[in-house]
């Protein structure tokens, strides 16, 4: 019966069966072409890029639906992707160096107590910021699943306090999203404390080496990483849209578009907002937690105003309001971003001077972002509209 | 005879302007009543403290014969509580179609989970049918709510208030911008709705008002001037005073 409604589901809505056609060809092509299992075409460190990306991607389908489909323009949805990345960092980091130390005392004489394991780490740790002693917030580091939900429940509760304050007072609009920035300022600041329990602006790094897998080469890893990445944005993408074609879309596009309204018909718009803030929240922080393994670093910076600021450019031109069209965007100017500021693209001399597109690429991202809002407000994912109709919206 | 809704010698000014000074008013169940006055009269503001957008100064707004206070409450609970209210611009859900205007608006729990696990079910769709078959809707339930005519809007409007199923309307211009057959369409629509619920109507034209036959509250300058049928209040010589100017 269960698996009857999920079919049905997947018939009515086309874009999902395509969404997850493209994905499974791209896959099995970078399987193929990949080092780890396949024939080595691709690089293990652009296979990280790729997997870096689907979680780019799948932070953007956050952004589409709190902004594109409930028109809160936050620009703190990075600070959800970073704490998402520090909490399975801090598992990451530590379970790994325990894993040293107790490698390094194996011929000790005696072994090692509690006390001392726990000093060798913090020392190894946080030895960088002067310290020592492991901080309280470290206390699940050694477990795992703790870690994993913690993933989930940090991000989610930052999320639902300061949605709860921020909607229950009823700010709106540009103010809202002054307040996310500050938000996502105030915690990156924070972090950059040495006391912050969190190795101030060292971060947590090493992060690509898995506590338990060192035997298992790194593109192996990478290309594991950027399956199960691959898995989440294809069970993102199927959650979304199955939010955004229930009665709750209808609800929360009728917020974006007339709030009062909806406030007349009898619903409670605070906790419509909140719902949809939390609710993207954890999609970020999951996104964070598979995108920090394979960048091998988070440091606070990740967590800076800039990076949420970037998050809606990517939404605005691949077309919000549709949830490929957060996916186009995000993979679109992400990997264009990589690929102009990786230093592979050719400068243009022109005489009087030279176009280095390590730095001309903001010019161009501005540029195009303005073209966009210009000449194609819906964005990128706006033209699939002018193809002809292939059923369903 | 018990009311509906008592409003007890409400004020609010905003920024030293009384927009409404000691007003008094009460409405049956299942009563129609007209509203008139000039502009700013206070007759929008009215609309606003009864259905919570705004909080009086003083006074009280009382509601059903529990005679609960409806001056805590949010938009959401007192629109929960049976009161729907129709804006004077027609505010439709535009990007959406016009059964799924109809269906937010059923009044089906509110809550948002309970709304996230909604399925489609056959008393909704035929409760949606026949809502839209009222308000001359049927054939243009896929249709999105931005494609439809100036009237039509209307009408979805006063079709989502049907949905909402409230115990008391409050229709502000709801002729407004009509053609003439529209206008009588909308005529037995609210007397329609009368005949179960109570309905306030906010109205310019005498013309329509006159085809409400119902009784008639001249706002002016944020009280009550006069009370009556058509044709008393038109006779007072205070209001014509207003209407026509001193």
């Amino acid at each position: 019966m269960e698996r009857t409604i999920f079919t049905k589901f997947l018939f009515r809505n086309p874009s999902i069966l395509i969404f997850l056609g493209v994905l499974s060809v791209v896959c099995i092509a970078v399987t193929i072409l990949g080092e780890g299992f396949g024939i080595g075409i691709i690089s293990t460190s652009f296979i990280k890029t790729l997997g870096k990306t689907l979680c780019l991607c799948m932070i953007a389908i956050a952004m589409d639906l709190v902004w594109g489909f409930c028109g809160i323009l936050s620009l703190g949805h990075f600070a959800f992707f970073g704490l998402g990345g520090y909490m399975i960092g801090m598992w990451l980091m530590f379970a790994r160096t325990k894993m040293i130390v107790m490698q390094a005392s194996v011929n000790a004489a005696l072994p090692l107590t509690p006390a001392e394991i726990s000093d060798a780490v913090g020392i190894q740790i946080f030895g960088v910021v002067g310290g020592s002693d492991i901080p309280v917030i470290w206390s699940f580091a050694d477990m795992f699943w703790a870690q994993i939900a913690l993933v989930v429940l940090v991000p989610g509760l930052v999320a639902f306090v300061f949605g709860w304050l921020a909607f229950r007072s009823r700010v709106n609009g540009v103010y809202l999203s002054i307040l996310t920035q500050a938000m996502t300022l105030a915690l990156s600041l924070y972090l950059f404390q040495n006391d912050s329990g969190l190795r101030g602006n060292n971060g947590l790094s090493g992060l690509q080496n898995i506590p338990g897998l060192d035997d298992v080469p790194q593109s192996l890893l990478s290309i594991s990483f950027f399956l199960a990445s691959a898995f989440a944005l294809a069970v993102v993408y199927i959650i979304a849209t199955a939010v955004t074609k229930s009665k709750l879309g209808n609800i929360i596009e009728g917020i974006r578009d007339n709030e009062a309204r909806v406030r007349f018909l009898g619903y409670n718009v605070e906790s419509y907002k909140l719902f949809i803030f939390v609710m993207t929240a954890i999609i970020a922080a999951v996104a964070g937690a598979l995108y920090y393994p394979q960048a091998g670093i988070i440091n606070p910076a990740e967590l800076a105003p800039i990076a949420s600021i970037y998050l809606a450019v990517w939404v605005a031109i691949g077309g919000r309001g549709r949830v490929y069209g957060a996916v186009i965007g995000a993979a679109f100017v992400s990997l264009l971003s990589s690929y102009f500021t990786g230093g592979q693209a050719p400068d243009i001399p022109l005489g009087f001077g030279t176009i280095r597109w390590t730095e001309w690429w903001l010019v161009l991202l501005g540029f195009s972002f303005v073209l966009v809002t210009l000449y194609a407000p819906k964005g990128i994912g706006g033209l699939v509209d002018r193809l002809p109709r292939l059923g369903g919206r | 005879m018990s009311n509906l809704l008592y409003v007890d010698n409400i004020s609010v000014s905003f920024d030293g302007f009384k927009a409404i000074n000691c007003l008094s008013f009460e409405i049956g169940f299942a009563e129609m009543r007209a509203i008139i006055g000039p502009n700013g009269a206070g007759k929008t503001t009215f609309m606003d403290i009864v259905t919570g957008k705004t909080r009086p100064d003083s006074g009280a707004v009382r509601w059903g014969d529990a005679g609960s206070s409806l001056l805590r409450k949010s938009e959401a609970q007192i629109a929960q509580l049976g009161i729907g209210r129709k804006f004077q611009k027609p505010t439709t859900f535009e990007t959406q179609s016009v059964y799924d205007n109809l269906l937010m608006a059923l009044s089906n729990k509110r809550s948002p989970f309970s709304v996230l696990t909604y399925a489609r079910n056959k008393v909704d769709e035929a409760q949606i049918s026949q809502i839209a078959s009222q308000i001359n809707l049927q054939e243009s339930l896929s249709r999105l709510a931005g494609e439809l005519s100036h009237g039509q809007k209307q009408w979805l409007e006063i079709g989502m208030l049907l949905a909402q199923d409230p115990q008391l309307l409050l229709v502000d211009e709801p002729a407004a911008g009509m053609t003439a057959p529209e206008r009588a369409v909308t005529v037995t629509l609210l007397k329609e709705l009368a005949r179960t619920r109570s309905v306030i109507v906010v109205e310019h034209d005498m013309e329509f008002i006159r085809q409400l036959e119902c009784r008639v509250t001249v706002l002016h300058e944020g009280a009550v001037l006069a009370e009556g049928s058509l044709d008393f209040v038109t006779r007072n010589q205070d209001v014509i005073d207003v209407y026509l100017g001193r």
